[in-house]
């Protein structure tokens, strides 16, 4: 097997005193001690209630911590996750931990992760975030429940979340994806996610994985890769998603690891997604999308601001992009006031289908082109925040189905400018 | 005596007559090496545009910002200047052997020269490409970082990069060239040193009042944002 040459002998050996295994539960980490072992005693807890006869292990994939997380990981006893279930195991569950080489990279873990998978000839296997601290242990069950029980192939989850939270997947990765590849997956960008053997190995040999980009993005990747396959997709609600602190100058790589690997995927894709129309709801179990509505203070003004300065000072690049009309308006939009400002959902579904197609055309250096939609999307952002200010859970639900549908309504769109890159 | 001058004029017209022979066949092979090379020429520039077009080469071009050079000069694209410049420099050079091949003293050198002056400008021009095309290209990395991360000026920033890239350079440019290597060194030491004091002297005395507003908007935001969310992206 070619991808034993990655995997250390003492990560091989591990293995192969475990044998095979019916669960197998990844858990990628760098540097994650301060929430690992609660993380850990919950998935040691979500196993002996949804899965006590399965065989099961948790394979951590670390990038190199310097904070004893493996040790954690390891270390912690399914005797302390045993009186909170108060049920038995009637199998050993196994974690086992390896370092792989080099830097930190979610595409490695991930790898490394498939290849246990693939070597344990696991039939149900699940990914967790080792930084979700409201992780529940029925999350384990909702998410290979579908897989184990039901013969799916791919479980995204779905959450509760602040109505202003994860707006790039909202307003862009979302409608996007289902405009495309015609399937409303909610949350095609998860740290969890629940796959079978199957889907894990075909994936793990036909991915690039030496494309220097280190993976960024790899959850997408594998969406999209299960969707293009054909394979048996569902949704599990989850529950709360926490609240992450991020600052602004996060929105680059979040948006190099959803928007780049989304428009690179759009050009080996064009065969599915050129023949797609409209778009079909995917299976779910529990709420499709939940949203909270406590206030939260935003600096509105900051974003407008910053979408007004994009737009003037990277003109030159936005010339190589965009066509003039769209040019002209974002211009236009760039000069009102706080009050009349307005970004339509129309012309942010153009301003993308147009980078996209730059993109592909590579009409400047493709990281670039991902850079200068920072300030656009700030702007998009902007309007989305002033639309949804006072609106309800199902107000808010309305306008996101609204943008949806505009950009399953543009698609034509983005097929012409496709057409005619030469 | 009259036939003395009788003999020197037949000696002199048969001299001419026997370099005139002797020239002949060098001219012949003179134009014929001429024809060749326009031929040859011809074929290199078509070749030549060919490529450049199969690897959009005026994309690059535009990229390095030496399209917009070039239409402000009124020139025609890159890739047409680029294979008109390979037609020339390869027929100039059959032309040059044919010139060669006539045997006239005190050219043989000038040639040779030329020759070996051939393989320094396409570095030199190879230099100057690339050199804009980084240039370009750090600009606007510089200048997506900047707005990205709300830095005041950031057109000035990274129009100063490029402006020293593209000095930077040039100086090199010249100096393989070989033209005037002393004068485009101290040429290069001052304008980079000067542009060094200039930006030491703007951002020390002229962007007093810049910085000010830029600290107090780095400092004071931040104490005022404390208590307000960021929004996750994903």
């Amino acid at each position: 097997m070619a991808e034993e040459s990655f995997l250390t002998d003492d990560f091989l050996r591990q293995l192969i005193n475990v044998g095979e295994v019916d669960i197998l539960v990844g858990l990628p980490t760098h540097n994650n001690a301060k929430t690992i072992g609660s993380i850990v005693h919950t998935i040691q807890s979500g196993i002996l209630r949804g899965f006590p006869r399965e065989r099961a292990v948790i394979i951590n994939a670390d990038g190199g911590s310097r904070d004893g997380t493996p040790e954690l990981v390891t270390g912690a006893s399914i005797d302390d996750a045993r009186p909170a279930s108060n049920l038995y195991a009637l199998r050993t569950l196994h974690s086992i931990s390896t370092k792989y080489a080099g830097s930190p990279a979610s595409g490695v873990a991930l790898r490394t992760i498939l290849a246990a998978t693939e070597l344990l000839r696991a039939k149900a296997c699940v990914v967790m975030s080792p930084e979700s601290v409201s992780i529940e242990p029925e999350w384990l069950s909702k998410l290979l429940g579908p897989i184990y029980r039901d013969g799916f192939d791919l479980v995204t989850p779905t959450y509760r979340r602040h109505k202003f939270e994860g707006l790039l997947i909202t307003n862009l990765l979302y409608p996007m994806t289902r405009a495309l590849y015609g399937l409303r997956i909610r949350e095609a960008y998860s740290p969890e996610f629940g796959f079978s053997g199957r889907l894990g190995s075909q994936f793990l040999g036909q991915n690039a994985w030496n494309d220097g980009t280190d993976g960024a993005g790899v959850n997408l990747r594998f969406t999209l890769a299960a969707i293009r396959g054909r394979y048996r997709i569902c949704q599990s609600f989850l529950g709360e998603k926490d609240h992450v602190e991020r600052h602004a100058a996060d929105l680059v790589p979040a948006l190099r690891q959803t928007v780049g690997v989304l428009f690179s995927a759009l050009e080996p894709d064009f065969p599915v997604w050129s023949a797609v129309a409209g778009s079909q709801p995917a299976p779910t179990t529990g709420a499709d999308q939940e949203v909270l509505l406590e206030p939260l203070r935003v600096n509105r003004k900051r974003l407008r601001e910053m979408f007004s300065t994009g737009v003037a000072e990277l003109e030159s690049v936005f010339q190589s992009i965009l066509p003039p009309s769209t040019l002209a308006e974002l211009q236009r939009i760039a000069r009102l006031g706080e009050e009349e400002f307005h970004y339509p959902a129309e012309l942010w579904v153009r301003t993308v289908y147009e980078f996209a197609a730059s993109y592909q055309k590579s009409v400047i250096s493709r990281d670039h082109i991902i850079q200068a939609l920072a300030p656009l999307f700030r702007g998009r952002v902007f309007t989305f925040l002033m639309e949804n200010r006072n609106a309800s859970a199902d107000d808010v639900e309305k306008n996101i189905e609204g943008l949806c549908l505009e950009f399953e309504r543009l698609k034509p769109y983005l097929l012409r400018l496709w057409k005619s890159r030469e | 005596m009259r036939e003395m001058i009788i003999s020197e004029l037949s000696q002199a017209l048969h001299e001419i007559g026997r370099g005139f022979a002797h020239f002949l066949p060098r001219l012949i092979v003179m134009v014929i090496l001429a024809f060749a090379g326009w031929v040859i020429a011809y074929v290199v520039k078509a070749v030549l545009r060919s490529i450049l077009r199969l690897i959009k080469f005026d994309r690059l071009s535009e990229n390095a910002g030496a399209s917009q050079l070039l239409t402000n000069a009124a020139l025609p694209s890159a890739t047409e200047m680029v294979s008109r410049f390979a037609f020339w420099v390869t027929w100039l050079g059959f032309i040059l052997l044919g010139v060669s091949v006539l045997g006239i003293l005190g050219l043989q050198d000038q040639i040779a020269r030329f020759f070996l002056f051939l393989p320094r400008l396409f570095a030199a021009m190879f230099i100057l490409f690339f050199g804009l095309l980084a240039a370009s290209f750090f600009s606007r990395a510089a200048l997506l970082a900047a707005v990205n991360a709300n830095v005041p000026s950031p057109r000035v920033l990274s129009l100063a990069l490029r402006t020293i890239i593209i000095v930077f350079v040039l100086s090199i440019v010249f100096e393989e060239l070989g033209l005037a290597e002393q004068t485009m060194l101290v040429a290069f030491g001052i304008a980079f040193g000067a542009l060094m004091l200039g930006l030491a002297i703007a951002f020390g005395m002229g962007g007093r009042d810049l910085a000010k507003r830029f600290l107090e908007k780095r400092f004071v935001r931040a104490k005022k944002e404390e208590n307000e969310d960021e929004l996750s992206p994903l």
